[in-house]
C-alpha cells in the first residue's frame, strides 16, 4: 500500500478521538506511518457487528412487552452481554441470573440484588429498571451507526 | 515525583507499551522493530473454539508474547503481578510503583475504558497500556491507539483491570527493573526472523500459518450453505475485523512486518531482507483485497462476480504466497 493510497473513509467510528496507524510506502519506497480515520470494508464489517448489537436490543424490547422476560434482559444486550458475563460482573450465580430474566422472579428481586445492576449498568437509579420506559432507554443510547 | 513519559502511539496496543517502556529506559525502537523482534506476525484458525460465538481467526500470538519474547531477546528484566481476588491489592501496589518512579504496564478490558471510541467498545480484554501518574484520583494513561495522553479515574481503572469475559486480566501488571546498556541486536533479529519462520512453516499442525488459511478457505465455502445468510456472514465480517480492526496497522500486521524487514534491511545492509520485504508487501496489498471483498460479500444479497467461494480461492491464493515467503526467510543467510 502506498502513502497517498491510505484510506481515510471516516464513518465516525473513532469519533475524533484518535486515528490509526497505518503502514505504507511512501515516494520512495521507504515505510513511513500514516495516520487513518477509517476504511470502508472495515466500517462495513463494524457495522455489521453493531448491527447485530441492535437487532438484539430489539428484540430484547419485544420480548419484555411480550411478559417473556425482565427488564434486566434489555439491559443485558444493551451491554453486549450474555449470561454468563453478566453473571461474573454482578457476582451472582448464572442460574440466578437467568432465573432473574423472567418477569415473575423480577418483581421479587431484592434492593440490593437490584442495586448491584444499577451499578453494573452503570444506571441513574433502580428505578430505570423497576419501571422499564423501552421507548426513553432507546432514546439514551449515544451513537448511530 | 511525577514521571516524564514519552508517549508515543503506534497501531498496536503490546507493541506500543513495550517500544515505550524500552524508551523510557533508553532504549530506542521502532514499533515495527519491536514487533519483528517479538515474532508477532502470526496465523492461526481455531475452528473449534468460539470467541464471541464465532470461530477464533488471529494475525497475532498470544497476548503477552511479544512483550515477554522482546525482553528476554535485549536481556530486560521484568516482573509481573496478577491479583486474581484482590483488586485493592492491584491498585495499591500500582500507586506504590508509580510514587517509586516507575510507569507500570497493565492489561485491561476496553469495555468500559472510558476515553475509547464507543464503537470500539466491545467486551475486549487483552488491551495494554501504562499508567504513570497519578493526581488525586486520577490517574495519566499512556494508551499506544490513543494519540494523546488520557486520564482515568481510580474506580474506572480498577474495573478494566478487573474486566469479565474470555481472557480475564485478573489486575495483570508488570514493569521493569532491569534495561541493560548494551545489547546484541543483529543476534535477536536473526533469532525472530528465524522464529517467525519457523511458526508458519515447518512447526506442524493445521491450525498455524499456510495449512490454517487454506483449512479457514475449505470453511468459508461450506459456511454460505451450512449456515444462514446472516450467520455466515458474521464469520466471514470476524476474519476482517481480526485483520483490520484497530491495531494491525493494515492487512493484518503484513505491512508492519515489511516495514521491519526493510528497516533491518537497511541497519544490517541486507539485500536479501529488502527484497523480501516487498514481497511481503504485495501479500498484505492481497490481504486488503481479500478484505474488500469480503466486505463486498457481506453488504450485497446477489452478488454474481464475488462470493464466498471467490473469497476462498483468494485467501488459498495468499496461503501459498504466504508459504513460498516464509521458506525464504528461513533460508535468509545474515
Amino acid at each position: 500500500m502506498r502513502k497517498n493510497e491510505v484510506p481515510q473513509d471516516d464513518a465516525n467510528m473513532l469519533e475524533g478521538k484518535t486515528r490509526e496507524l497505518q503502514y505504507a510506502l511512501d515516494e520512495n519506497g521507504s515505510y513511513v506511518e500514516v495516520k487513518s480515520v477509517g476504511w470502508e470494508p472495515k466500517n462495513i464489517v463494524m457495522q455489521q457487528a453493531w448491527e447485530e448489537v441492535k437487532e438484539n436490543i430489539n428484540y430484547a424490547i419485544e420480548e419484555i412487552e411480550k411478559g417473556n422476560k425482565s427488564p434486566i434482559y434489555f439491559f443485558m444486550h444493551k451491554n453486549i452481554m450474555d449470561e454468563k458475563i453478566l453473571a461474573e460482573y454482578t457476582g451472582f450465580w448464572i442460574f440466578i441470573v437467568k432465573r432473574h430474566l423472567k418477569p415473575s422472579i423480577f418483581k421479587k428481586i431484592s434492593k440490593s440484588k437490584l442495586q448491584k445492576y444499577k451499578e453494573v449498568f452503570k444506571l441513574d437509579s433502580v428505578n430505570e429498571l423497576i419501571n422499564f420506559d423501552a421507548k426513553k432507554e432507546l432514546e439514551k443510547i449515544k451513537f448511530e451507526i | 515525583m511525577k514521571i516524564e513519559f514519552n508517549h508515543k502511539m503506534s497501531a498496536h496496543c503490546e507493541n506500543g507499551v513495550t517500544a515505550n517502556l524500552l524508551r523510557h529506559y533508553g532504549i530506542e525502537l521502532s514499533e515495527a522493530m519491536v514487533f519483528g523482534i517479538g515474532s508477532g506476525l502470526f496465523f492461526t484458525y481455531l475452528p473449534f473454539i468460539k470467541m464471541n460465538g464465532v470461530p477464533v481467526v488471529s494475525f497475532r500470538p498470544l497476548p503477552g508474547l511479544i512483550f515477554k519474547r522482546v525482553n528476554k531477546a535485549l536481556g530486560v528484566k521484568t516482573k509481573t503481578y496478577r491479583f486474581p481476588k484482590n483488586p485493592e491489592k492491584a491498585m495499591s501496589l500500582l500507586d506504590e510503583k508509580i510514587l517509586e518512579g516507575i510507569p507500570v504496564g497493565m492489561v485491561v478490558g476496553v469495555y468500559n475504558l472510558t476515553y475509547f471510541p464507543a464503537p470500539y467498545r466491545f467486551h475486549f480484554n487483552a488491551h495494554n497500556i501504562v499508567v504513570f501518574n497519578k493526581d488525586g484520583n486520577i490517574y495519566s494513561v499512556s494508551d499506544p491507539i490513543m494519540e494523546n495522553i488520557e486520564t482515568i479515574s481510580y474506580n474506572d481503572l480498577k474495573l478494566v483491570r478487573y474486566a469479565k469475559g474470555t481472557y480475564k486480566p485478573k489486575g495483570k501488571m508488570y514493569y521493569m527493573t532491569y534495561v541493560p546498556k548494551e545489547f546484541d541486536l543483529r543476534n535477536a533479529i536473526k533469532k525472530s526472523l528465524n522464529k517467525t519462520a519457523k511458526y508458519m512453516t515447518v512447526y506442524p499442525g493445521q491450525v498455524i500459518g499456510d495449512r490454517a488459511m487454506r483449512m479457514l478457505a475449505k470453511d468459508i465455502r461450506k459456511w454460505p450453505v451450512k449456515y444462514d445468510r446472516r450467520k455466515a456472514a458474521k464469520y466471514l465480517g470476524s476474519i476482517v475485523r481480526m485483520q483490520e480492526e484497530i491495531g494491525t496497522g493494515g492487512a493484518g500486521f503484513r505491512f508492519m512486518y515489511a516495514a521491519f524487514l526493510q528497516e533491518v534491511g537497511n541497519l544490517l545492509d541486507n539485500a536479501e531482507l529488502a527484497k523480501l520485504s516487498e514481497e511481503i508487501t504485495l501479500i498484505g496489498d492481497k490481504w486488503r483485497l481479500f478484505a474488500t471483498q469480503c466486505a463486498r460479500v457481506i453488504k450485497s444479497r446477489n452478488n454474481t462476480d464475488i462470493t464466498y467461494d471467490s473469497v476462498a480461492d483468494l485467501l488459498v491464493e495468499i496461503s501459498y504466497d504466504e508459504k513460498a515467503f516464509f521458506n525464504k526467510l528461513l533460508k535468509v543467510n545474515l
